[in-house]
């Protein structure tokens, strides 16, 4: 599989305050990878960055063989990267019809916008139904999941989604990865950072772990998963104790 | 009082009142997406109204068609302003934003108002049209044509305002702007463009208020403040988020203001658009139109 993202020794500063030092990963086309850590380890910060929120301090980020890094978010977008951000961020204003229109503003995804609508309202048909419904009048589930359908609009070749199953029930987080899942099947990399590493181990092929800003592991889905010292990090397993 | 001089109140009331509105909505969406306070907003009106002023007395151009004119030349303006002075404070955060802006535009205001003076000298200008003082008189109310002209410029740039920008792909990537530049430009949107083309709207709106107060009262260099200051009550009025708010709540305003001077009295006209302005601070800090 052809690599379709690399960082290379990524730095990221707020201020004086160093958040991100010397990250190094790859993702394949079309894998699912996922990203976990502890809160505050950095891992929305790396998102941002890739995603062109943040200039880096040094490091590169090359997408499909040409450097990103330092280009503006939009450009970012219409080279094929979304990010779905943390909290969602819809325009609440406007209507969940706007939403996904406004997320195919740029011009490669300008083009297929109506063809894009109908697919997207194909596979997530609860924004059929509330199309012309103001977007912070949706449940969470439901602005999730038009926050994915946006991001959709957008023609994504790598979609990042930052923490999407935060604050849901269980059955609509279960939902949500579903959505994620058939998204990959239709060619979509994915890179996910989650809370739920559980669940999110158990989708990725592979998985990195970012710790106080640094990777300090990678390995397969199901091998972190397996592994003890995982398990005890992220996954609040008590460790057992009554195997002799 | 007789009926027909209430009548007559209300509606030059609402004649004040279009132009508040239309004065206001210029800085209401400057506020509303690039979250910045324009204090300049009234010098632009100013140079708006002098555009007709000089149009007409060298051309003879009627001031409503000077618009023509005006218009484009202030959306150029803006176009330069957001790329030479505003897009440097535009993306500073918190408080250097709120402290560089105010600076800037405060320094603006100075450099526009005295560039006004040197150049227009400081006489006060008027224009006197062919109808000028003329109208119809419609059940013992007198309806000057210039205002009523006025008026309706007003409601129809409001129309063409609210039409844009919540029926077009452009005008919506503004709203989109206004409410979250991040999850804009995460869409894709260049919000540098959305900024510029904002300002640039903005200060069109400020002439055609320039050119409907220079008509309604002549022009000189030192009048922006005055409009600002207006403008920003008519803002707070309507709620500072609230874009499409700003030309009724002018509206309201310029009918208060017309009441409140046969009310209590002409002298006392500003002291009650102050007092309503503190009023819905105190009750409604969202504003009229505003929504939490």
């Amino acid at each position: 599989m052809p690599i379709l993202l690399s960082v290379q020794s990524l730095n990221v500063a707020y201020g004086d305050l160093q958040a991100l030092w010397d990250v190094s990963l790859a993702i394949n086309e079309g894998e699912v990878v996922a990203l976990i850590g502890s809160n505050g380890a950095g891992k929305t910060t790396l998102l941002r960055a890739i995603a062109g929120l943040h200039r880096p301090l040094a490091g590169t980020v090359t997408f499909d063989g040409s450097p990103i890094q330092g280009l503006p978010a939009y450009r970012i977008v219409e080279r094929g990267i979304i990010l779905v951000p943390e909290g969602r961020r819809l325009f609440g204003g406007l209507s969940v019809l706007e939403n996904l229109e406004l997320g195919a503003y740029t011009r490669r995804a300008r083009a297929k916008r109506a063809g894009m609508l109908q697919r997207v309202y194909d596979v997530l048909p609860v924004l059929a139904e509330r199309k012309h419904q103001r977007a912070n009048t949706l449940s969470g589930g439901q602005q999730q999941i038009l926050a994915i359908g946006r991001a959709m609009m957008g023609l994504p070749r790598l979609l990042m989604l930052d923490e999407p199953s935060l604050g849901l029930a269980p059955m609509i987080v279960e939902n949500i990865f579903e959505i994620v899942k058939m998204t990959n099947e239709q060619g979509v990399t994915i890179f996910l950072v989650e809370q739920n590493a559980n669940r999110a181990l158990e989708l990725a092929q592979r998985a990195y772990i970012l710790e106080q800003g640094r990777v300090v592991g990678t390995g397969g889905g199901m091998e972190l998963l397996g592994n003890e010292s995982v398990r005890q990090a992220y996954l609040g397993t008590i460790p057992t104790t009554d195997k002799t | 009082m007789s009926l027909e001089s209430v009548m007559q109140t209300l509606l030059f009331g609402l004649f004040v009142g279009g132009i508040y509105g239309i004065a206001a909505m210029g800085l209401a969406l400057v506020f509303g997406v690039l979250k910045v306070l324009n204090v300049a907003h009234g010098e632009l009106l100013m140079f708006g109204g002098y555009i007709s002023f000089w149009v007409f007395t060298t051309l003879g151009i009627d001031p409503f068609v000077s618009l023509l004119i005006g218009i484009p030349a202030l959306f150029l303006t803006g176009l330069i302003l957001d790329r030479v002075v505003f897009r440097h404070v535009v993306r500073l955060a918190g408080e250097e934003k709120i402290k560089n802006s105010l600076l800037i535009s405060f320094g603006l205001t100075l450099v526009l108002q005295n560039l006004a003076l040197r150049v227009f000298t400081a006489d006060d200008r008027t224009i006197q049209v062919a109808y000028t003082g003329a109208g119809v008189s419609l059940f013992g109310v007198m309806l000057p044509f210039a205002r009523l002209a006025s008026l309706i410029i007003a409601l129809v740039t409001i129309l063409v305002i609210h039409f844009f920008l919540r029926r077009s792909y452009p005008g919506k990537a503004i709203l989109a702007t206004a409410e979250d530049w991040e999850a804009a430009e995460l869409a894709g949107i260049n919000i540098h463009r959305v900024y510029m083309m904002t300002f640039a709207l903005g200060a069109s709106l400020a002439a055609i208020a320039g050119t409907l107060v220079t008509i309604a009262y002549g022009i000189s260099p030192t009048v922006g403040l005055a409009w600002t200051l207006k403008a920003l009550i008519v803002v707070v009025l309507a709620g500072t988020g609230s874009i499409l708010g700003a030309f009724p709540a002018g509206l309201l305003l310029g009918v208060v203001e017309a009441l409140s001077g046969i009310l209590v009295g002409a002298s006392y006209r500003e002291v009650i658009g102050l007092v309503i302005f503190l009023a819905v601070l105190l009750l409604r800090p969202q504003g009229l139109f505003g929504r939490t």
